[in-house]
């Protein structure tokens, strides 16, 4: 790796030095601090709200329902979200009034003395059987079907049925949410962590009945969100957009600490397939017909999007000619759940990887066996009837086998379980591709916007919505742009995200702004080119004298240089209907493996090492694409193994503090190691695809998978805890799957 | 109480509520470098060093801190190379971690010159990353430790 | 109203305070502000007492004052070649970070039932030294715990150390702490063991954490080794024994059922070093 490809982060100094701001980190003079009071039922209505005679209101800035200027929503997909419930409401935790002080200790006592008096609702119910169950109600909110042949009617020689089901899991960014909002002189600006700032300009302009243009929203370092800052800063946004209204000229900073950031932000959507599996003898797969179901909560937020890319990864990077995805999103009276990376598809994904064990095991063949005889190559028709070009899955298969000494593995782990009395080892693999971009036709509504401000001196700035928060985006967007003005990396920054500055390139989501943006402002730089070459006399090549040169003539004869460009949609087509076509701009594919040890004494599942191997188009910087990967597959382990969100009978996180809600530590981590393929074939920049998400799909079904096989038990659900090991192996004893302990 | 204390080798004295946390008092004196993160001491994003020892600075009284040696990573030297090996080994991503992270990782280096993965894994527990899977850190500790 | 903060220097007057005073003691400070600390409360800090500071070696065992901090007990030579089990339990509490400043007498007095080095303090057979104005008293540890959160040490009382005697050589010590992941963790599970193989059975005793509302000695299950292994003291016997010491709970951690058996697992772990048993698991 030479200094050209792993140049450092645009971040890294601010960072390792504490000097990047967050939103705590502000510190505006005479700031007022803000909470908000919340509904305790898991439904029902709100049927006075009752404030302490004990404390002087007049002191306080006081928000309720009746003071939104604009309407009453969080704007979403849908608007059925109330920004401050004023009558009837769906879960606990909903917000009802708003406070702010310039005193932390008195708006605690003053937020001590509201009592919201709640009527409860009809029977709040809080899983996607019951859900199901009352489905009649209109309680689905979204069903998609992606259809290829005739799975129904397929018949196959050998069937499996299996459910598999998914856990909620909490992004536990390390930075909770927070936002801080001053109106003056007609103008909302407002600072804070987020991953898309016109989301967070459209949903306060909708709100307060501003125009957009008086509603600007400026992110700050964003201390981690993975998904979680896509939606729900929004909501934070209004509110402290709300109190700023009424105290015009201050400051208010609505900051949560964990425990409320835990309890009421999203979650991903917890998941359960039932997957039906058919093959002929010789393990080729005849059908797959696969009823997928999301937990949604309580109002429609992000659930259809995260369905969607549900739905299109669940059949997998196979061979099939018979494929039906049936895909809900059902409601229910927890808070809602929402975008985490991956989206739907870590998921899906999950029930497929471990039904094709289950299907290998009823076959009599390995699971390797299995998806070698079935993974997409070169010229397959994928189940969303995409044909696949440049792509040699069982390829991948193999070459991680091999690189992770697989066979070798294989043979020591029967070695120590033929050995050893307290514990089992076993090797798990998981095979899986990851789409980059926003799903079917969405990156052609989206129609993003992106460009470049060229300074008079040759120094650059990326100007677009998209946020740094920590995937390291200043840096490759600063090397795709210098790599295509051929100018040093240091001349190019990325501008701040203020939507009174950049243009709307879209939100930070989905894998999408190294691929999607990237591409855009490569065409910009192109752009750039043109114009210097033809009004500032850029010489064809250039070097970066010459392109500093160039920017002072042309700066000199025509003024400021900026350029802007548009995303360009592919000539292919996305039937929404069938959900056939092409659902995304590309693809990366991967094949992981994991190898466990489970300890019989306390059942406790240790991951001893992990291997990840991706095809990816093209890598633009080392260093950050491994950590991406990396970090995701540390989340994956998680969603695997520790990360189980308990509910409390209201329907919130219970285990809502750190200390309860179990994350991996360092010392929870097996060495994670990671490789790379480059084919050139992405959509992106020089061939690269998005990989941010990638990760979150391989581990829990590669690790359950190793379990199962370490144990000859049948575990189909994350996460899997030690008490659920535990019973698994007493359920498993004197059956088929006895365990000589 | 009189609180009078070093924080990054500047020397302090003033009347505090001995009660209140080193964490706020910190921040309060522009070591933003200091991070909360969960309030209760699991997640290190506000560890420091006091008197050499790493700390959950959310977690200590400033009665605690009296003639106590306080370093956040303010005080670090610019030519820090551990910090450094942070930047370009992929050690930092969000950076809400990191700073803790990296006194962390000092304390580690202090303590044991060329710690092994074990080692590290034992050191870094208290400071937990969302981001990086800790490969990062890692290269960036071994980097630093090499000779 | 703002609170009180004492933080005496020398032993006298921190107890006259004590007797004084309805103030919550401090040491570390470690389970006082992540449990949610009143800055408007009283407090009676003992952080700076010299007294409760320290670990010696004397003929009844080794006293270590209830200042010494888990990483001092984790590194101290004595403590890892005389008390290897308190040198494991307080390498297990917490993180480094928090090593770094919870104290011993601060983990036994904050009484949870999931602390980590109170199993040791049982198995070892620690005597536990409260000071108060009336002078100095010692305790069997196992009569410190009285009930969930509650301690036989008075209200003018404070802990001042712990006299912990040094197993025979040739006895057999086991600790495990079974939490909610490898490090860091809060326990479902602890068991130490220490003791030996006398004539007939096992002369051990057994201390558990997260058991039960108090940490628990298993004096049933020790009685039922110290009969050999014979007739009266099968697995099955050995079981039952050990569920009629323990009462373990469902809560956010764990589940009854999964305490209760990996409790017996760790048993049968630990009897394993005794070839009378090494074919417990």
């Amino acid at each position: 790796m030479n200094a050209r490809e792993c140049p450092p982060r645009k971040d890294g100094y601010d960072k390792v030095r504490g000097r990047a701001r967050y939103v705590a980190d502000l510190g505006r003079a005479d700031v007022l601090h803000a909470c908000t009071i919340r509904t305790r039922l898991p439904g029902g209505r709100v049927a006075a709200v009752h404030w302490g005679p004990e404390v002087a209101w007049a002191e306080y800035v006081v928000v309720t329902g009746d003071d939104i200027p604009g309407r009453n929503c969080v704007q979403m997909i849908t608007d059925d979200q109330p920004a401050l419930v004023k009558d009837r409401f769906r879960h606990a935790g909903e917000p009802v009034v708003l406070l702010a002080h310039p005193d932390r200790r008195a708006l605690a006592q003053a937020a001590a003395a509201v009592r919201i008096e709640e009527e409860p609702g009809a029977g709040p119910v809080f899983d996607i059987d019951a859900a199901l169950a009352r489905a009649a109600d209109g309680t689905v909110f979204q069903e998609y079907e992606l259809r290829k042949g005739d799975a129904a009617k397929a018949a196959a020689e050998i069937e499996w049925r299996g459910t598999y089901v998914t856990g909620a899991q909490e992004h536990l960014y390390i930075e909770p949410q927070g936002m801080v909002a001053c109106y003056q002189d007609g103008t909302l600006i407002i600072e804070g962590s987020m991953q898309c700032p016109y989301y967070v300009q459209a949903a306060v302009a909708v709100a307060t009945g501003l125009p957009a243009g008086s509603v600007r929203i400026r992110p700050c370092a964003t201390g981690g969100a993975f998904g979680g800052k896509e939606e729900y800063p929004s909501h934070i946004a209004i509110h402290a957009a709300l109190l700023a209204l009424k105290a015009p000229g201050r400051s208010v900073s609505l900051i949560y600490d964990r425990a409320e950031d835990m309890a009421v932000t999203p979650k991903r959507h917890p998941s359960r397939s039932i997957v039906r599996l058919g093959a002929d003898r010789h393990g080729r797969l005849r059908f797959m017909d696969i009823d997928f179901v999301i937990d949604g909560g309580a109002y429609v937020t992000l659930s259809p999007v995260v369905l969607s890319r549900g739905v299109i990864h669940a059949a997998g990077p196979y061979r099939c000619p018979h494929v039906r995805v049936r895909g809900r999103a059902v409601a229910t009276n927890h808070p809602p759940f929402g975008a985490f990376r991956g989206f739907g598809a870590p998921q899906s994904i999950f029930a497929l990887e471990c039904a094709m064990d289950d299907l290998a095991r009823h076959l009599g063949v390995s699971p390797v066996e299995l998806r070698a005889r079935n993974l997409l190559g070169d010229g397959d028709v994928s189940p969303a009837g995409q044909r696949v070009e440049g792509i040699d899955m069982p390829g991948i298969l193999r070459r991680a086998l091999a690189h992770s000494a697989y066979d070798e593995r294989q043979k020591a782990c029967r070695a120590w379980n033929a050995r050893e009395k307290r514990s089992r080892r076993g090797l798990g693999i998981a095979t899986f591709y990851h789409g980059a971009g926003f799903t079917g036709n969405g990156e052609r509504h989206l129609a993003s916007r992106a460009g470049l401000r060229v300074r008079a001196e040759g120094t650059v700035e990326i100007l677009c919505s998209n946020t740094e928060m920590g995937q390291g985006m200043q840096t490759t967007l600063a090397q795709i742009v210098a790599d295509a003005l051929t100018i040093p990396y240091d001349w190019v920054q990325v501008a701040v995200a203020d939507t009174g500055d950049v243009p709307n390139s879209g939100p930070t989501v989905a894998s999408r702004t190294c691929m999607v943006v990237g591409r855009i402002l490569e065409q910009a730089a192109a752009d750039v080119l043109e114009r210097l070459r033809a009004q500032g006399g850029l010489p064809v090549p250039h070097d970066p004298q010459a392109f500093a040169q160039g920017c002072a003539r042309f700066h000199a004869a025509c003024g400021p240089l900026v350029c802007m460009s548009e995303y360009v949609a592919p000539a292919s087509a996305w039937n929404e209907a069938t959900f056939q076509g092409a659902p995304y701009g590309s693809f990366a594919w991967a094949c992981y493996v994991a190898e466990v040890e489970v300890d019989l004494v306390t059942y406790a599942v240790t991951v001893r090492d992990f291997f990840a191997l991706q095809e990816v188009g093209r890598i633009v910087h080392p260093v950050v694409a491994a950590g991406q990967i990396e970090g995701g597959i540390a989340q994956g382990i998680g969603f695997a193994l520790t990360e189980k969100v308990v509910f409390g009978a209201d329907g919130v996180m219970a285990n809502n503090r750190v200390t309860n809600y179990i994350l991996p530590t360092s010392a929870d981590l097996p060495p994670i190691r990671v490789v790379f393929e480059q084919n050139g074939q992405g959509a992106g920049p020089r061939g690269a695809t998005g990989i941010g998400e990638l990760p979150m799909d391989g581990p829990a079904p590669a690790i359950v998978n190793a379990i199962n096989a370490a144990l000859g038990i049948a575990l189909s659900g994350v996460p899997v805890l030690p008490e659920d090991v535990m019973a698994a192996i007493e359920g498993a004893k004197g059956g088929r799957h006895a365990i000589a302990l | 109480m009189r609180l009078r204390c070093s924080v990054n080798g500047r020397r302090l004295a003033e009347t505090v509520c001995p009660a209140d946390r080193l964490l706020d008092y910190l921040r309060a004196r522009g070591c933003t470098s200091v991070k909360e993160g969960c309030g209760e001491g699991e997640c290190g994003a506000c560890a420091v060093l006091l008197n050499g020892r790493l700390v959950n600075s959310c977690l200590v009284p400033l009665a605690h801190a009296e003639d106590a040696d306080v370093l956040t990573v303010e005080g670090l030297p610019d030519d820090d190379p551990l910090s450094g090996h942070f930047v370009f080994e992929g050690g930092t991503q969000c950076g809400m971690c990191t700073p803790g992270m990296v006194l962390a990782a000092h304390a580690l280096l202090a303590e044991c010159p060329r710690p092994d993965r074990a080692r590290m894994q034992e050191a870094l527990a208290g400071n937990l990353c969302r981001c990086t899977g800790f490969e990062g850190i890692y290269r960036a500790i071994a980097r630093a430790a090499a000779p | 109203m703002s609170g009180r903060w004492w933080r005496p220097r020398d032993l006298a007057c921190a107890l006259r305070i004590r007797a004084q005073e309805p103030a919550v003691c401090v040491a570390g400070a470690t389970d006082l502000m992540a449990g949610g600390w009143d800055p408007a409360g009283s407090y009676l800090d003992l952080s700076a007492l010299a007294a409760l500071a320290g670990i010696r070696e004397t003929e009844a065992g080794i006293e270590i004052g209830a200042l010494v901090t888990c990483t001092a007990l984790g590194r101290h030579a004595v403590i890892r070649a005389r008390l290897p089990l308190l040198a494991q339990s307080a390498a297990a509490t917490g993180s480094r970070a928090i090593q770094n400043r919870a104290t011993l007498g601060g983990n036994v007095m904050n009484a949870s039932p999931a602390a980590d080095n109170p199993p040791v303090l049982l198995a070892y057979g620690a005597q536990v030294r409260l000071a108060s104005e009336r002078g100095l008293r010692s305790l069997p540890y196992e009569e410190f715990h009285t009930g969930y959160k509650t301690t036989a040490c008075a209200a003018d009382e404070i802990v001042h150390s712990f006299l912990v005697p040094v197993p025979d050589a040739g006895s057999h010590q086991y600790f495990r702490k079974v939490g909610t992941r490898r490090a860091q963790a809060i326990s479902k599970v602890t068991l130490a063991l220490a003791g030996q193989a006398g004539r007939e059975g096992l002369c051990v005793r057994i201390g558990l954490a997260s058991v039960g509302p108090v940490p628990v000695l298993a004096r049933t299950a020790a009685a039922v080794l110290r009969a050999g292994r014979t007739a009266a003291c099968t697995r099955e016997r050995l079981q039952e024994a050990l569920q009629a010491d323990i009462a373990p709970q469902d809560d956010i951690r764990s589940t009854r059922l999964y305490r209760d058996r990996v409790a017996f697992n760790l048993l049968k772990e630990a009897l394993c070093g005794f070839p009378t048993w090494s074919d417990a698991f």
